[in-house]
């Protein structure tokens, strides 16, 4: 299983390249040299304590942050102040956020059809077809006029997952996605993000839920105070952990 | 299994059912001796406050200025020869009105029913006979238009229309001052507009330039270039620390003498110091909406793949302004009102007919009658404005608490 693995992500091209990329907010050093790649089609689960910088790394990655040094490559192009290269890159990265940030004043279709329309310059009708059939594989269909307000925090993360997919990307980030939910909901959600993973999607999941890790992810990287401490496929990661730091990370996960 | 039994034996309660007249009262006006003699006092208060006004209304009162200086209320010294062109914009807007509440129904509609009662009450006051059916004239012609839409309106396409009266309407603006103001010999300087027509050509013409320009400004106070947030932060900063009578003194003397090969017209410049003066507040107004928008929307938008100027246009403004359309009306209330300074500079509004009218030695001794008049003017306008922001706000759902 894992040498196929292997040698298969070994023919695959690297979609995200990032070369020492250091952060800083004010005085505090964030990121602290990451230095690693993504390949098309990976789904990775970046794990850590709070505060450890994982959040902002995959921020980093659609210039929500901007990194101070180093090189970060989305798709060969690479992330600088250049506004052009910024607008290609955000239209092939997709992002879910924690507290989802649906927008308000629109109705669940309309917030997956705004992309489409307004930046792809997509006919109306043909993005409301879009947008109906994205809502039915997120399994919400029957949701589409109401408003962000109207529906559960389950569903409404799963019409962000939907306005994300709407443009069509080729990369998934997940900024916690399950961490603002009600335990029930989780699960609805997680579905959602397995059925994707299945399709081939390349994910970037920032998350706590290790189960789901364990069960999706290719690969799992553990981040502490700004820098990767341990970066290994979940089988190894979970049961035999290199550092004492990460021992201790999945200990104290994993007793509740 | 269990739970369904369980649910079952849940009862639904509707709410108490609300009480009648009496028991209302009894809770409310009556529920001890304290209230009972609050109520008491209330009721004869009211009715000394109510005789005293009442009766000098219908007994005392002098009500013949109103009618006998109508056209100075409501045109000013504008020449009675031309006073046809007001009257052709009447009979535009009234056609205009019509044929909106037509396409639009709802808050339209309502608005127009409104306007259509004003006028006919207009019709009905003992003004002369050609006004009178001028008013007259003007309410049904509002009704024909209405119903020209309303009944034809399986044969025309909805939108197209729309935009088409949308445009009349921006049209319609310079076309009326082209109308009143006109060419050559029978030209009407704007020295001769006055009355409420010059107090609502300052006020719509305020309103409309003050809140794009107080959009602009509040974006550009938050910009994250250093030039524009400094240049709005000064704009807004000097604007607000200075009164408007001081800036209306500015445009009317310091204009002409920095520029004294340009001949601005006083009417022109009085619009400018409004509209520059209303920019400044509307600006802070329209800061506060959009400091309640939390930081994830501009995330999200970004996300998506929105540009500055399209993640302001479809997420950032709607959600602002419709966070703040009760404070923006209020402004537009204060500017509508605030217009009545520009008596101080020479215009004569309503306010300064008014003053001019009791001075005259016919009208001798008339303050209240002429005061109660304009005041009620005034109310009408602001009031109307009022109910369409509640109305508005219903309509968007905005929270009221």
């Amino acid at each position: 299983m894992l040498t196929e693995k292997e040698t298969d992500t070994e023919n695959r091209e690297p979609i995200i390249v990032c070369e020492d990329v250091h952060k800083w907010y004010d005085d505090f050093h964030v990121l602290k040299g990451i230095t690693t790649s993504f390949q098309k089609g990976e789904r990775a689960v970046i794990c850590g304590p709070s505060g450890s910088g994982k959040s902002t790394f995959i921020r980093t990655i659609n210039r929500l942050e901007e990194h101070q040094r180093g090189r970060i490559l989305v798709d060969g192009i690479e992330l600088t102040n250049d506004l052009r290269n910024i607008d290609i890159i955000r239209r092939e990265v997709g992002m879910v956020f924690q507290q989802f940030n649906l927008f308000p004043h629109l109705t669940n279709l309309q917030n997956i059809t705004l992309g489409p329309v307004r930046v792809k310059k997509m006919p109306k009708s043909e993005a409301e077809n879009m947008a109906l059939a994205l809502l039915e594989r997120v399994d919400i269909q029957e949701q589409a006029h109401k408003f962000p307000a109207e529906i559960s925090g389950g569903q409404q993360q799963r019409v962000a997952i939907a306005r994300a997919l709407a443009m069509e990307p080729k990369i998934m980030l997940f900024d916690e996605p399950t961490s603002a939910l009600d335990p029930e909901m989780i699960s609805e959600v997680l579905d959602v993000m397995r059925e994707l993973a299945r399709s081939g999607m390349t994910m970037l999941v920032v998350t706590h839920e290790m189960g789901f890790a364990r069960e999706v992810a290719d690969r799992v990287l553990f981040f502490d105070e700004g820098v990767i401490i341990e970066d290994a496929p979940p089988a190894d990661f979970f049961d035999n952990p290199q550092s004492e730091r990460t021992k201790l990370f999945i200990s104290q996960t994993l007793q509740h | 299994m269990n739970m369904d039994e369980h649910t079952q034996h849940i009862e639904t309660l509707k709410p108490p059912a609300t009480q009648g007249v009496v028991p209302w009262m009894k809770e409310n006006l009556f529920s001890t001796w304290f209230n009972t003699l609050l109520t008491g006092l209330a009721i004869v208060f009211l009715y000394v406050i109510l005789k005293g006004i009442l009766t000098w209304v219908f007994t005392e009162a002098n009500w013949q200025v109103i009618p006998a200086n109508l056209q100075l209320f409501t045109v000013g010294t504008y020449p009675r020869a031309e006073i046809w062109r007001v009257w052709c914009i009447l009979t535009l807007l009234s056609a205009l009105v019509g044929i909106s509440a037509g396409i639009w129904r709802g808050l339209t509609f309502r608005v127009s029913v409104g306007i259509a009662c004003v006028l006919l009450c207009l019709a009905v006051l003992p003004f002369e006979l050609t006004t009178r059916a001028g008013f007259l004239g003007c309410a049904l012609l509002m009704a024909a238009a209405f119903s020209l839409i309303h009944f034809t309106k399986q044969w025309h396409p909805g939108s197209q229309l729309r935009h088409w009266i949308l445009g009349t309407w921006v049209l319609s603006f310079p076309v009326m001052m082209v109308t009143l103001h006109g060419f050559g010999e029978n030209a009407v300087p704007t020295t001769n507009w006055g009355g409420l027509l010059l107090t609502l050509i300052l006020a719509v013409v305020g309103i409309v330039l003050c809140f794009p320009l107080g959009v602009l400004l509040a974006i550009g106070r938050r910009s994250s270039l250093p030039a524009i947030k400094w240049a709005s932060t000064v704009y807004i900063e000097t604007i607000r620390g200075v009164p408007l009578i001081t800036i209306l003194f500015m445009a009317n003397l310091i204009i002409p003498i920095f520029l004294p090969d340009v001949e601005l017209d006083k009417v022109l410049r009085a619009m400018m110091g409004i509209t520059f003066f209303s920019a400044a507040y509307m600006a802070e107004n329209v800061r506060g909406g959009l400091q309640s928008i939390p930081r994830g929307q501009y995330e999200a938008a970004q996300a998506v793949g929105l540009n500055y100027r399209k993640t302001m246009q479809y997420i950032v403004l709607p959600q602002a302004l419709r966070s703040v359309i009760p404070t923006i009306v209020g402004q537009f209330i204060a500017l509508f009102k605030d217009t009545s300074l520009v008596t101080i500079i020479g215009l004569l509004d309503l306010l300064g007919i008014a003053r001019g009218v009791m001075s005259n030695p016919d009208w001798l001794g008339l303050q209240a009658e002429i005061y109660l008049f304009a005041a009620g003017i005034y109310f009408t306008f602001c009031y109307a404005m009022s109910y369409i922001s509640r109305q508005i706000e219903a309509a968007l759902g905005v929270d009221t608490d």
